[in-house]
């Protein structure tokens, strides 16, 4: 069975179909693409599947649960994380409590503990600690732990979103982007980081991105979307040479 | 593991010095008062300073580390007061050990606080920004009119309530009216005193500082910073920010049992509970710096003590409270004060002097 079976999704904003009968499936282990030009609805498709809207119709399956309606938190609880186009950081908290926060739904203790320090406190601390410093070693930030996130440079803060979403345990990660503004050498080293945390960590990826260099590098499967509908499908080599999407990117 | 106790130390070292500056507070009073050199003004000052501290560390929460402004911190602590008073005077004869009373009082009028902003909460966050404030404003207005009309009586069948007069109570002759609407509660035990505030004043700023270091207190500064993005790692955003209003609500109401006890006879003015003083208490941590709380603590002290040091200078006093307020208001938010500041300081001096030290060993 799939991981993620989208079937005929849709929104519509006024009268605008921003995303129109979009049909996915993501089986497990896969790196989906995501693609399309400006305004195509890709982060809409995002924003659907993260609950920050809700579908108008069609629904979404994962991991044999229907998520339609399910508020954000709760889709994450089930195992979905995201990126953002727009970096969205705790930009006033250090990089490693970043990440603590991502953690907040692995490690637990009540807010009782917490005000009262009691040993539990100190014990899930240690482990936030360790867990938080594991994780930001794997993507190699680990030296500007107290570093403020937001002054962290560009392509350092979208590491740490990334890291973030992983610290939040996902079986499905959603990345917007994840390499706008950055520049050739910082794009491979982020393909190699994204190929590196599917198999390491037992993660299926879909992405939205414009650099046709890390789609066709590392994406398996694409869907192209364009004014809200699916305009092709199917494997990358494929899809990259349809007529219609090269029509749809550079125009006849 | 040597590492992680490192980065540890930040904040710890943070909350030390907060620790410390009460402390420091604490003893300088009791030395003062020991040697005589407090005046009666000043001692009358102390109570009303641990209250200011409290409402000022505690409306931080909300609008430093939740992030929303809050306008009806006062109407809160109006709710503790006459809470607590009420109880207080209620059961003077029935609890005859003052200390019982006044825990009893104390637990009383924050949980009662609480919840009202537990309620309140519910409908007021959803607004954001602007519209919070306005609401909460409006909320602190309302507890206020109502504590001025409610008359409440005590005898053996049980309470009773009316909104008109003393007489519609229908009282037995054993029975006692405790709140007399706008005449408010008199009569009741003036417990307060500067060791019970600050007592106060501590739990209450323990229990913050240890909430914001805590998994709970990186939540509620997550979804400061971005609730989209909290929401999105699975924050429950609504159970966070009602915790923190009702945990905000809880100390403003403790300010309130304090403000009771310390007088005889209470009622709900806008000087005391009205939206003067909740925007009192705004300025207090805006001064302070919005999400510091070491920074509440000392603008409440100076901010309570200055106007009534300034008492010599007759009917000028309130004037120049305005310009000195202004003046702190600018030179603390200020880039070239900050330098000044830093140049000031003792970490820099001695770094300073190290630097030299080692500029000299290298010259040689």
């Amino acid at each position: 069975m799939a991981l993620l079976e989208v079937k005929e999704l849709g929104i519509t904003f006024g009268g605008l179909k921003a995303v129109d009968n979009l049909n996915l499936s993501l089986e497990k282990g896969d790196l989906y693409g995501l693609i399309g030009p400006n305004g195509a609805g890709k982060t809409t498709a995002f924003n659907l599947l993260t609950g920050v809207y809700k579908p108008t119709n069609g629904s979404f399956v994962f991991d044999g649960v229907n998520l339609v309606g399910k508020k954000p938190a709760d889709i994450s609880k089930m195992g979905i994380a995201r990126t953002f186009q727009n970096i969205r950081l705790f930009g006033n908290l250090s990089v490693i409590d970043n990440v603590k926060i991502g953690l907040h739904n692995q490690i637990k203790y009540s807010t009782f503990s917490g005000i009262f320090k009691l040993s539990n406190y100190f014990k899930k601390e240690k482990k936030f600690e360790e867990e938080a410093l594991r994780l930001l070693k794997v993507f190699d930030i680990d030296k500007d732990a107290d570093t403020l996130a937001k002054n962290l440079p560009y392509g350092k803060q979208r590491k740490l979103e990334i890291v973030r979403a992983m610290a939040t345990n996902p079986k499905l990660l959603l990345l917007d982007e994840p390499a706008a503004g950055m520049n050739p050498n910082e794009t491979i080293e982020l393909m190699n980081t994204i190929r590196y945390i599917r198999e390491n960590f037992d993660l299926t990826i879909l992405l939205i991105e414009h650099d046709m260099k890390l789609v066709s590098g590392i994406c398996e499967k694409l869907t192209v979307l364009n004014f809200g509908t699916v305009l092709a499908q199917g494997e990358t080599s494929q899809v990259l040479n349809d007529p219609e999407v090269i029509k749809a990117y550079i125009g006849e | 593991m040597s590492n992680i106790k490192l980065k540890l130390k930040p904040n710890t070292k943070n909350n030390f010095i907060t620790y410390a500056i009460m402390l420091a507070l604490f003893l300088s009073v009791q030395v003062l008062d020991l040697t005589g050199s407090l005046s009666s003004l000043f001692k009358g000052l102390l109570v009303p300073i641990c209250m200011y501290v409290i409402l000022a560390v505690s409306l931080n929460l909300v609008v430093g580390i939740l992030g929303e402004l809050s306008l009806g911190h006062a109407g809160f602590m109006c709710v503790g007061a006459y809470v607590s008073a009420f109880f207080s005077v209620a059961f003077k004869e029935v609890i005859t050990a003052d200390w019982l009373r006044l825990i009893i009082a104390i637990l009383m009028g924050g949980l009662s606080a609480a919840f009202v902003g537990l309620i309140i909460g519910i409908p007021v966050l959803r607004l954001k920004g602007d519209y919070l404030a306005i609401v909460t404003l409006a909320f602190g207005e309302i507890i206020k009119n109502l504590a001025n009309i409610f008359y409440i009586g005590v005898d053996s069948k049980g309470i009773h309530v009316s909104t008109s007069s003393v007489d519609d109570l229908n009282l037995l002759p054993d029975g006692k009216a405790i709140l007399k609407g706008s005449l408010g509660i008199s009569g009741t035990p003036k417990d307060s005193n500067f060791i019970l505030g600050f007592i106060l004043v501590v739990i209450t700023v323990v229990v913050c500082l240890n909430l914001i270091n805590s998994r709970t207190g990186r939540a509620v500064m997550a979804i400061r910073d971005n609730r989209i993005a909290a929401e999105s790692i699975g924050i429950n955003v609504t159970k966070y920010k009602l915790l923190i209003f009702s945990i905000s609500a809880f100390f403003a109401g403790i300010a309130g049992v304090l403000y009771s006890h310390n007088l005889s006879s209470l009622t709900a003015t806008t000087k005391n509970f009205g939206y003067n003083m909740s925007i009192m208490i705004l300025v207090l941590v805006v001064l302070g710096g919005i999400g510091s709380i070491r920074g509440s603590i000392i603008s409440a002290v100076i901010l309570t003590v200055l106007p009534e040091s300034l008492r010599v200078l007759k009917d000028y006093r309130m004037l120049i409270y305005a310009i000195v307020l202004i003046v702190l208001m600018i030179a603390n938010n200020n880039e070239k004060t900050q330098i000044i500041k830093d140049k000031l300081s003792i970490k820099n001096f001695i770094k300073n002097r190290k630097n030299a030290k080692m500029s000299i060993k290298e010259g040689d």
